[in-house]
């Protein structure tokens, strides 16, 4: 276990890899987040919209790339936490979700982030600034 | 198409950070995490309650751009960016609104696309700023089309 008061720079939290993305897992979020754009659920209203099949919402997959973070709160929180949305994630896709420390400061530790599928091609990537309590 | 409406803001709209919204919320992508859920382990935490997770505001409402009317299919959701004073905490009251802080174009190889760049804002019951969202949207070619603009 890689934790973030024991990483240096350039080193990583530990990865989580999470369970083959199901449609089960995209109606419970559409639910809780209120996003119900059928792309997300439908496979009509993706083939519609010129998709192969259903996509997970982006935010579906930042949300669980931030648990990273989360057992640190009682060192700090996000302070800032940006991303593109660089590929679709598909239903049977194997998700891995990464940080890497860049950086860390007096006030907060700086990660490089990102969210990549089976094939190692990043879905979502960005950066978060953990700020120090 | 829309440069004429940055600038423009939305009403306020109060929200309520709700433990069982929460926890659905976290459950949802994966992180039940009792920071979040236990109220027994928020006591005890840093924090004396629980907070909710970063891309929470997801679910809050936060009113409507009048004027700006977008695409309800085909926009691509190219960024996302939250910046937070403090987490959200569980039970709290938040004011939320809406800002449309920029509209641009580019050509590429897809044609012209608009980038579509939706300011949001949380406030606690003070007007203290809580949060931030930013949020890139992009139009496609097709998509104007479909406008018919």
């Amino acid at each position: 276990m890689n934790s973030l008061t024991q990483i240096k720079v350039g080193g990583s939290l530990s990865e989580v890899t999470l369970p083959p993305v199901s449609r089960l897992d995209l109606i419970k979020y559409a639910g809780a987040s209120l996003d119900f754009n059928p792309i997300h659920t439908i496979d009509e209203e993706a083939s519609k919209a010129g998709l192969p099949g259903v996509i997970a919402h982006g935010m579906w997959t930042m949300g669980n790339l931030a648990k990273l973070f989360t057992p640190y709160h009682e060192i700090g929180f996000m302070k800032d936490y940006q991303i593109r949305f660089s590929g679709m994630v598909f239903l049977g896709d194997v998700i891995t979700l990464k940080a890497v420390l860049s950086e860390e400061t007096e006030n907060a530790f700086i990660f490089s982030v990102r969210a990549v599928n089976q094939k190692e091609k990043d879905v979502i990537k960005g950066k978060v600034v953990f700020a120090k309590h | 198409m829309f440069h004429d409406l940055i600038g423009s803001k939305s009403n306020k709209v109060k929200n309520f950070v709700e433990h069982g919204r929460v926890k659905q919320f976290a459950e949802s992508i994966g992180d039940l995490h009792p920071i979040y859920v236990d109220e027994e382990y928020g006591r005890k935490s840093k924090y004396g309650r629980n907070i909710a997770p970063p891309t929470y505001p997801r679910v809050f409402d936060f009113g409507v751009l009048e004027q700006v009317k977008l695409p309800s299919k085909g926009l691509i959701h190219g960024e996302q960016r939250y910046i937070f004073k403090r987490p959200l905490f569980v039970g709290e009251e938040v004011y939320c609104y809406t800002e449309l802080q920029n509209y641009y174009e580019k050509t590429g190889g897809n044609g012209l696309m608009g980038f579509v760049v939706i300011k949001r804002y949380g406030e606690d019951p003070e007007g203290n700023l809580i949060f931030t969202e930013e949020m890139t949207a992009i139009i496609t070619e097709a998509v104007r089309k479909a406008m018919k603009v």
